[in-house]
């Protein structure tokens, strides 16, 4: 299974600012090895961020995306303590989902 | 027209300065946009798990490795590292110590890491457990204890091997870290025999590298330092790496620590 995701929230005047930092390879399928083989693709391919049960932000991830992404969203509302929960699929079919608290 | 060109002439010069200047900014501008997500958190993050995750033979964890603040104190052990430990009677560096407590509290061979292979096996958990302890330093001063003679006697070791030179160019350490104003493409050298070049290095070492993605300690930094020197390659946490970074250390005594930092 993959490594958690750190997930940092804060709200302020109104809006909330989301940080997330994911641990994935994202293998763009283009690299090759030391043996000349090529590295198989391996990358994110859905990200879905919820606050509390309501989607705020879908977004479709792709190969140019680098190694251990980072992603940082805005959003209107948000109150401390809300949850947010942030969950990738790769196209392996692996995936992960972790939650953090709007401080 | 004798003017015109003197005029042409220093507007080029200007202009060649001009953008000098706006390189070393864009690379300032760029380390600012990516250091708001430094992943060398995710490297911490994994090293805290391993640190409290029962491991090898003996199925112990980490927590009572002692960095020099007593059995289980991460808190400020590497602002204060290298150092003299009575226990193992040598100087040690982050890495060869956190060597030592793998060794005797969980039974993992040295030799695992030593004799491994950079970003694989042991050595990728070191990586991590590296990322762990030096973020538990961060913004903290570096403070060496230059009154112990041992540290004392590593310090001149240190500075010795910073100037050697050897390999088929010639070179030390000095070579490309001892004059201010020097670069390897865009990239800044620091002047290692400063303190503020010193702390530049010493305090943002380990760190996370966006352009190949990998979490480099010390060891792994100096090492490299030695391969592109084109001479031999010392032994992960040998005496002469120990000595260096405590030359650097000591050089940068007093300055705060960014760790882990964040590299192109």
């Amino acid at each position: 299974m993959a490594n958690p995701m750190r997930i940092r929230a804060a709200v302020k005047d109104g809006f909330t600012e989301v940080r997330v930092l994911m641990s994935h390879v994202m293998e763009t399928g283009q690299r090759k090895d030391s043996s000349g083989a090529l590295v198989p693709a391996h990358f994110i391919t859905e990200l879905t961020a919820k606050h509390n049960d309501k989607v705020v932000l879908s977004a479709q991830f792709g190969p140019s995306v680098s190694t251990n992404p980072y992603l940082s969203f805005k959003f209107e509302g948000g109150a401390k303590g809300d949850k947010i929960v942030v969950s990738w699929v790769d196209n392996k079919g692996d995936s992960r989902s972790d939650e953090a608290q709007i401080a | 027209m004798r003017k015109t060109l003197g005029m042409a002439a220093l507007a080029a010069m200007l202009a060649g300065g001009a953008q000098a200047q706006s390189t070393a900014d864009e690379i300032a501008k760029y380390r600012e946009m990516i250091a708001d997500g430094n992943p060398a958190e995710l490297f911490e993050m994994e090293g805290e798990s391993l640190w409290k995750t029962p491991r090898g033979p003996k199925k112990a964890t980490l927590e009572q490795c002692d960095l020099g603040q007593g059995p289980g104190v991460v808190d400020g052990a590497f602002a204060r590292m290298p150092r003299y430990f009575a226990d193992t009677g040598r100087v040690q560096d982050l890495e060869s110590r956190l060597l030592t407590c793998m060794e005797t509290l969980q039974g993992i061979p040295a030799s695992a890491v030593v004799d491994g292979d950079w970003n694989k096996g042991e050595r990728k958990t070191m990586d991590a457990l590296a990322a762990y302890v030096v973020t538990h330093s961060r913004g903290q001063k570096i403070q060496l204890d230059l009154a112990n003679p041992q540290t004392r006697r590593m310090y001149e070791l240190g500075k010795r091997a910073f100037h050697y030179r050897s390999g088929p160019m010639d070179f030390s350490c000095a070579t490309c870290h001892g004059e201010d104003g020097k670069r390897i493409r865009l990239q800044d050298l620091p002047n290692l025999t400063h303190k503020e070049g010193a702390i530049a290095a010493w305090g943002s070492w380990p760190a996370y590298r966006v352009s190949n993605s990998q979490f480099w300690t010390m060891q792994h930094r100096l090492n490299d330092c030695f391969r592109q020197q084109r001479t031999a390659e010392p032994v992960f946490a040998s005496e002469v790496t120990v000595a260096l970074s405590v030359y650097m250390a000591a050089t940068a005594q007093g300055g705060v620590l960014q760790t882990p930092g964040l590299k192109r």
